[in-house]
């Protein structure tokens, strides 16, 4: 079946169950894909798992894209696959074809913030930690919403366009060295000094 | 006896611990022997590779991923252009003979891969000489990258259109040589593993994973198939014509470390069943990429005695190549699961975005439910089962 035909059903089933979701189909090369707004994003991803037509067991990977100076800035991006026969999500249902589908949600610099979806997939809670942490989105409603890849006392959010590619930071985490390059070559001489009239002495 | 007060003491586990797969640090609450919870914390080895990729033209990039997951080099490169060639449009233009030397490179960098997961966590719980014959075999399989690309762990000989440059001399002999060995020796890990009373005691019935837990928790690959869930994006959504080789999706019901031990060491017979089947469909020389020279660099004779191939190379190589504006993600089975890249370009030379789906961050993810409740002494056993890689969590 060709890509098209499926992104029309996948939307066709979500517009039927969820009426008022707003679903906007968009194009894709890979897989079938749709735009649809953060206040439904929740209810859809229930259907999306939950419906027995659509069955999409596994979130694949959530992660989002800065498009910095456009507005809306960013576009969070939910990546679901249906395994066919091989996972049923809806006990004593007969499975539902094998296909992936792309879920995207666009949001605001000014205000960027959208519902989490861990308690539909409780996958997502590490992938939300990660753009919270890289890209500086809320995940509202996040069990557990603290940085994950960079140090705890970090400023800014490095996969920001706005973020400089390279940057000096001191890190903030330890005290700087209390010795001065001229004491630690110092004691350095002076151990060696003790070292050598001990060797003498013998 | 009641009265005796009781308290919950607190261990870090790595990241410096030689057991942790690299720089992995688990906080454990433990009561006595038994663990109350766990905490992975992660990050140690953030390098920031996806903030890269981004100031790197898409041919760039290459070198670049193949060293987020450093087991599985080639698993990362390979994902990482299927992406952009969907996106490129050029994914029909791509020879069988090309597919098929990726096939083998591809399966050649599972068993890679397997062996160093095989060989460290029998190290790890124990089984010492294992990892001594594993690494002796993986060192056959790293001389084959090296014979490919002279680089023998990031071989980046997968380019975008295409290989980097033909098979070299005797390729075809030495893995042929390879592959009749190594199921000898898949042997010799059975008998010194699977029936061994020790290495059942300490790997059955422990870290179990329900059906339900491991797909809530993302997890696709093999620890997915120890569990029952017979999904392999190799059979499911096939990619570089793996529709048209022969091999199946071993699976396992039991879940527990014991069950991930066998869907692995399946996986590896099966590697070398696909492996067989793509050499035979190799022929020693012949194209290596399209031909479109918009992507790939023409050959050298032609540089050396053509303007335009000249012309063609130098605008290759300093300006690289625009992808039209758009996004995709072509995932591919890689040693430790479900593994691709998101790509979106805006229509430049340069990704706007490349983001890893990375099997190892999901898998270390799950190990508090899996560790939970259970001894630490088997914390070691179910972090070498999920076989995670901090290059790859991290990225």
């Amino acid at each position: 079946m060709p890509d098209s035909q499926i992104d029309t059903l996948v939307a066709e089933a979500l517009r039927i169950a969820a009426p008022d979701a707003r679903i906007e189909p968009a194009t894709a090369v890979d897989m079938p894909t749709a735009y649809v707004d953060r206040d439904h994003l929740v209810e859809v991803c229930r259907l999306l798992r939950d419906a027995p037509a659509l069955q999409f067991a596994l979130l694949a990977d959530v992660t989002a894209a800065d498009f910095f100076p456009a507005e809306p800035r960013f576009e969070v991006v939910y990546h679901f696959a249906c395994l066919g026969s091989a996972y049923v999500t809806v006990p004593g249902a007969s499975p539902a074809p094998a296909r992936r589908f792309r879920l995207k949600v666009r949001i605001s610099g000014a205000d960027a913030s959208v519902p989490t979806v861990t308690g539909i997939y409780p996958t997502a809670n590490w992938l939300e930690r990660e753009l919270y942490d890289l890209m500086g989105l809320r995940f509202e409603g996040h069990p557990d919403l603290r940085r994950i890849l960079m140090a705890e006392d970090w400023v800014g959010h490095p996969l920001r366009k706005d973020y400089p590619v390279q940057i000096r930071k001191d890190s903030a985490s330890w005290e700087p060295i209390q010795l001065s390059a001229e004491e630690f070559a110092e004691n350095v001489r002076a151990t060696r000094a003790r070292a050598h009239k001990a060797a003498e002495k013998r | 006896m009641s009265d005796i007060r009781t308290e919950t003491m607190t261990v870090n586990m790595g990241p410096q611990h030689p057991s942790t797969h690299g720089v992995l640090n688990l906080v454990l609450q433990l009561d006595g022997e038994n663990i109350v919870s766990a905490e992975p914390t992660i990050g140690f080895l953030h390098t920031g590779i996806e903030k890269t990729a981004e100031q790197k033209k898409w041919q760039q990039v290459i070198p670049l991923v193949e060293r987020m997951d450093y087991l599985g080099a080639q698993s990362n490169s390979l994902a990482y252009c299927l992406s952009v060639e969907r996106l490129l449009g050029i994914e029909s233009q791509i020879p069988d003979r090309v597919v098929y030397i990726r096939v083998l490179i591809a399966e050649l960098q599972r068993l890679a891969s397997h062996l160093v997961w095989l060989g460290t966590h029998g190290m790890e719980i124990g089984a010492i000489s294992v990892m001594m014959y594993c690494f002796r075999e993986r060192e056959q399989l790293l001389n084959l990258n090296e014979m490919l690309a002279g680089f023998r762990m990031f071989p980046s000989y997968i380019r975008i259109g295409g290989l980097r440059e033909d098979l070299p001399r005797g390729f075809h002999a030495a893995v042929k040589e390879f592959l009749d060995k190594f199921p000898g020796k898949l042997e010799e890990y059975h008998k010194l593993l699977t029936k061994n009373q020790v290495w059942i005691l300490r790997t059955k019935g422990v870290g179990y994973l329900s059906k339900e837990d491991t797909m809530a928790m993302g997890l696709a690959g093999p620890m997915a198939r120890a569990v029952g869930i017979p999904y392999d994006v190799r059979k499911t959504f096939p990619y570089l014509k793996y529709q048209t080789f022969d091999f199946i999706v071993p699976t396992h019901t039991d879940g527990d470390v014991y069950a991930r031990y066998l869907v692995k060491m399946e996986e590896m017979r099966q590697s070398v069943s696909i492996c067989r089947q793509a050499l035979e469909r190799i022929t020693p020389t012949g194209v290596y990429d399209c031909g479109d020279y918009r992507f790939v660099p023409p050959p050298k004779d032609r540089v050396y005695t053509e303007m335009e191939a000249l012309i063609q190379h130098f605008l290759l190589y300093s300006q690289g190549f625009n992808v039209p504006k758009g996004e995709c993600y072509v995932p591919v089975e890689g040693p430790r699961g479900e593994h691709g890249f998101y790509i979106v370009s805006d229509g430049t030379n340069r990704p706007l975005r490349v983001k890893a789906r990375a099997p190892s961050y999901v898998a270390c993810q799950a190990l508090p439910k899996m560790i939970n409740g259970g001894l630490i002494a088997d914390v070691i056993a179910v972090i070498g089962s999920t076989d995670v890689v901090m290059g790859d969590v991290d990225r």
